[in-house]
């Protein structure tokens, strides 16, 4: 391996999208045969750079240089012949197919007319066994579990002749053990002389595989770390993407009351098959307390808050102030107090091409300030817009500009102020500061906490395990749409929580 | 920002017009015709009095038409059965009015009343068949078309519904004078405009409050933006889906009254059959805004008016078919262009408003 060798070289890389720099004046070196890990927050900036270097946007300045040679992309496809490859995070695998047929699908070795299957199985196979690979390829991708999913994705891009691979976050999907299986893999890939570009926001993993750290906070790089040379911490690292201070989702005190303010019982909702995706679970929130529901994406939450909102057929008894709301509609249940921060936001929770003012009246357009009787109150509501432009701090000139002219961070940063407006008894929210910029997450957190001291009832799903122990009261751990667990957010740490959502291990009450 | 906005959305229109006449220049040079002559004659026959109060008269049932249509289009909701809720509203109106003997405050009404009501009710078939059973408006309301069209005739040549209203032209019974709505002669000594004209003109002004001051238009206009957003929001879609097209097919039910009561005097197997396509392309063409709309309902009366003196330029009348049909694609075609560049400039606009404010914290 020689040092000196760099195969990747970024050099002032900017990118300005509308409302937001997301790179500015990135520069990168990653050494050939090494294993460099790019962390930094949530719209950070790191998917960016990712698409940046696969060719997926060309960047406004700067220079790639792969190995030691300049190179523009046009296109993913000028990328693959650099030698590039990305394995995404969501796998992109057609499940009827075998894996051979995956890998090898869009660049098929031909004899004649016909699909050479033999070549490409020689080829396949004789790839997986140089990088320790072990598939089988003539398996059915549908029987394969989440590892080999992942393997088969990494051989396809090795298929194409990639020396260069991009992992993007690809532990978020995968179990404790099956973590190990990647790693070994990725030394092995090392050794055979591929790079390997790893991005994540999982310090303790990064640390544990990563040859070279490089951060990126708030569009730019601020550092790297060598870790074979220098000692870092989790603690250290995680400050050094935060900036200074680590703003902690910590509540303060004790808040909860007596009143029962939801109440669910036996609640179930079952897929067109009749498969249960929500599987009788029952729980209460009181007054005063937020309580968190842990899971990997895809067990159930989504439904539960569908059902709780009267989006899906569901069974079971809801339960609203002391009032059955089973069969009451979506509106009413608004009109009865309850805001709701919907999980996918361009597709549930706002019309992008109308003005700010009108996505503010989006789901209490029968309420004050938004309308009188039948009569839409405009000026009510272009009023109430600015207080939230301001109290939750949306970067906008005007609330006139249509909301698909705002970063995502603060399309959220209106939603959240739309649901928290009128005071709602019960706060139903999906990963609420999602996308969202450091500090404006403070801020948002900050609203929920005071609105929780007031009184507020808040049921809190979040991806950001962080967020979730820091601000609930009491934890639910769900998986396959069944409580399996609670958990203490005073004592659990997410290394234990995340374990437990994936069903490995117990955590203590 | 808004004289921006109003001047981009002028774009489409002024560039369908324009590139309409440059492709009606070269047919007509093809022809052997001169486009400035026949042009200056089409321009100099609108002009006059008579030819005036004519467009006028068209513009006020294609307008009408073109507010069904448009409703429906907020919501993504296709009426393409205009045609049929308007000749069956006009024939049960025709047959209300001719069977009354009322003073016109009364007659007139009731005759609007029950076009509207037998409109809205041929509509409600196709807001059921897709609330219930899942079946396209598309499909529903254009089969509901053939189906009005048999019904017409059933009724008129075999029931007593039908009467030879002159010579071997059989319609609904001729509506006595105090059941027509007559209009004024404003412009042109000998012709009238519609009493329908002024009644289309506040038609249009409740259309514009309904979508855009009240709840109901908003829960509308909402469902159009986003059929998911509009349904975490509480909005009842089903609900919506039977509110609008009830409401579209009574809009479409005063299509042919303005012609019925204003000049016809009874529902007969002459009576104009396609004026709800007609309604289709303007709406587009206006953009489904009522002023949009009106300003469509002129250009297309005023070109079928003027049609009519090609003929004396030794012109096939068919030009102005062709000048409408590229009116309404080049439209179609910038208005679409025009929204995605209207979407990414206001997305770059905000940006630099932001950097201006950052720079001066």
């Amino acid at each position: 391996m020689n040092d000196s060798a760099l195969a990747v070289e970024l050099k002032g890389i900017w990118k300005r999208f509308p409302g937001v720099i997301a790179n500015s004046d990135i520069n990168l070196s990653i050494a050939a045969g090494t294993v460099h890990a790019i962390v930094g927050e949530n719209g950070a900036g790191k998917s960016t750079l990712m698409k940046i270097l696969y060719g997926m946007q060309k960047p406004d300045e700067g220079t790639i240089a792969i190995d030691g040679e300049l190179k523009e992309f046009e296109s993913p496809s000028d990328a693959i012949d650099a030698g590039i490859g990305m394995v995404h995070q969501h796998f992109m695998l057609a499940d009827n197919f075998t894996v051979l047929e995956n890998i090898i699908l869009g660049s098929e070795p031909r004899k004649g007319a016909k699909l050479d299957f033999d070549t490409a199985r020689n080829q396949i196979n004789s790839i997986a066994a140089e990088n320790g690979l072990a598939v089988n390829p003539d398996a059915l991708v549908a029987e394969l579990g989440v590892g080999d999913r992942q393997r088969i994705e990494i051989l396809k891009v090795l298929y194409r002749g990639a020396r260069v691979l991009i992992l993007d976050e690809p532990t978020a999907v995968l179990v404790p053990h099956e973590v190990d299986e990647l790693f070994d893999t990725l030394r092995d890939l090392k050794r055979e002389g591929i790079t390997i570009m790893f991005i994540s926001h999982k310090l303790d993993e990064v640390l544990a595989i990563a040859d070279e750290i490089t951060v990126i906070r708030q569009g730019t790089t601020v550092g790297s770390v060598d870790t074979t040379n220098q000692n870092i911490s989790a603690l250290e690292l995680a400050e050094m993407m935060v900036g200074s201070e680590l703003p902690t989702p910590e509540t303060r005190g004790n808040t909860i009351r007596d009143e029962v303010v939801l109440d669910v019982t036996n609640l179930s909702v079952h897929a067109a098959g009749g498969k249960a995706i929500v599987d009788d679970i029952s729980f209460t929130i009181r007054s005063g307390e937020i309580l968190g529901i842990a899971g990997v994406e895809g067990n159930g939450q989504a439904e539960i808050l569908d059902a709780l909102m009267g989006l899906v057929e569901n069974t079971g008894v809801v339960h609203f102030k002391g009032e059955d709301i089973s069969n009451q509609s979506t509106r009413s249940r608004r009109e009865l107090g309850i805001g709701f921060i919907p999980e996918d936001r361009h597709r549930q929770a706002l019309m992008l091409e109308a003005p700010l003012w009108e996505n503010r009246m989006l789901g209490h357009q029968t309420m004050a300030p938004n309308s009188k009787g039948f009569l839409l109150n405009i000026s009510g509501a272009k009023e109430d817009t600015q207080r939230i432009v301001k109290e939750y701090d949306v970067r906008t000139p005007s609330i006139d500009v249509l909301a698909s002219a705002l970063s995502g961070g603060n399309q959220q940063k209106l939603i959240v102020g739309r649901e928290m407006s009128g005071s709602p008894r019960l706060l139903i929210a999906a990963h609420p500061t999602r996308g969202v910029d450091v500090g404006a997450q403070a801020a948002i957190w900050d609203h929920l906490r005071n609105a929780r001291e007031a009184g507020l009832a808040v049921l809190l799903i979040s991806a950001d395990l962080d967020e979730l122990i820091g601000l609930s009261d009491s934890i639910k751990v769900l998986l396959r749409g069944q409580f399996v667990a609670d958990a203490n957010p005073a004592t659990v740490t997410p290394q234990e929580l995340g374990t437990a959502m994936t069903g490995a291990g117990k955590v203590s009450a | 920002m808004n004289l921006r906005r109003l001047g981009t959305s002028l774009i489409a229109p002024l560039l369908g017009v324009g590139i309409s006449i440059a492709v009606t220049s070269i047919i007509l040079i093809a022809i052997h015709a001169q486009p400035l002559a026949v042009f200056a004659s089409m321009i100099k026959y609108g002009a006059s009095a008579h030819a005036m109060t004519l467009i006028l008269n068209l513009a006020t049932t294609y307008f009408l038409s073109a507010l069904a249509v448009a409703i429906g289009f907020k919501m993504n909701l296709f009426n393409i059965g205009v045609n049929g809720q308007y000749t069956l509203g006009a024939m049960a109106g025709g047959a209300v009015a001719g069977s009354l003997q009322l003073p016109t405050l009364l007659s007139v009404p009731i005759t609007i009343a029950v076009a509207m009501f037998v409109g809205a009710a041929w509509a409600g078939l196709a807001a059921w068949l897709k609330v219930a059973r899942g079946v396209s408006e598309v499909i529903s309301t254009i089969m509901l078309n053939f189906i009005a069209t048999a019904i017409i005739s059933y009724t008129i040549v075999r029931t007593s519904v039908g009467h030879e209203t002159s010579l071997n032209v059989r319609g609904t019974a001729l509506i006595p004078e105090s059941g027509m709505l007559r209009g004024i002669p404003l412009l042109d000594p000998k012709t009238e405009i519609y009493g329908f004209f002024f009644i289309s003109i506040i038609i249009g002004i409740l259309y514009w409050f309904v979508l855009n001051r009240t709840r109901f238009g908003y829960d509308l206009r909402a469902t159009g933006h986003s059929a998911t957003a509009a349904r975490t929001s509480g909005i009842d879609a089903k609900r919506m889906t039977i509110i609008t097209m009830l409401i579209s097919g009574a809009l479409a039910g005063l299509v042919g009254l303005p012609y019925l009561l204003g000049d016809a005097g009874s529902y007969n197997l002459n009576f104009p059959t396609d004026w709800g396509f007609t309604g289709i392309a303007i709406a587009l063409l206006g953009r489904n805004n009522p002023v949009g709309i009106a300003v469509g309902a002129l250009l297309w009366a005023f070109l079928d008016v003027a049609s009519g003196q090609l003929i004396l330029e030794g012109v096939p009348r068919e030009i102005t078919t062709i000048m409408q049909g590229v009116i309404v694609i080049v439209v179609v075609m910038s208005y679409e262009i025009v929204r995605r560049n209207q979407v990414k400039s206001e997305q770059k606009n905000v940006a630099r408003a932001l950097e201006k404010q950052e720079v001066a914290a």
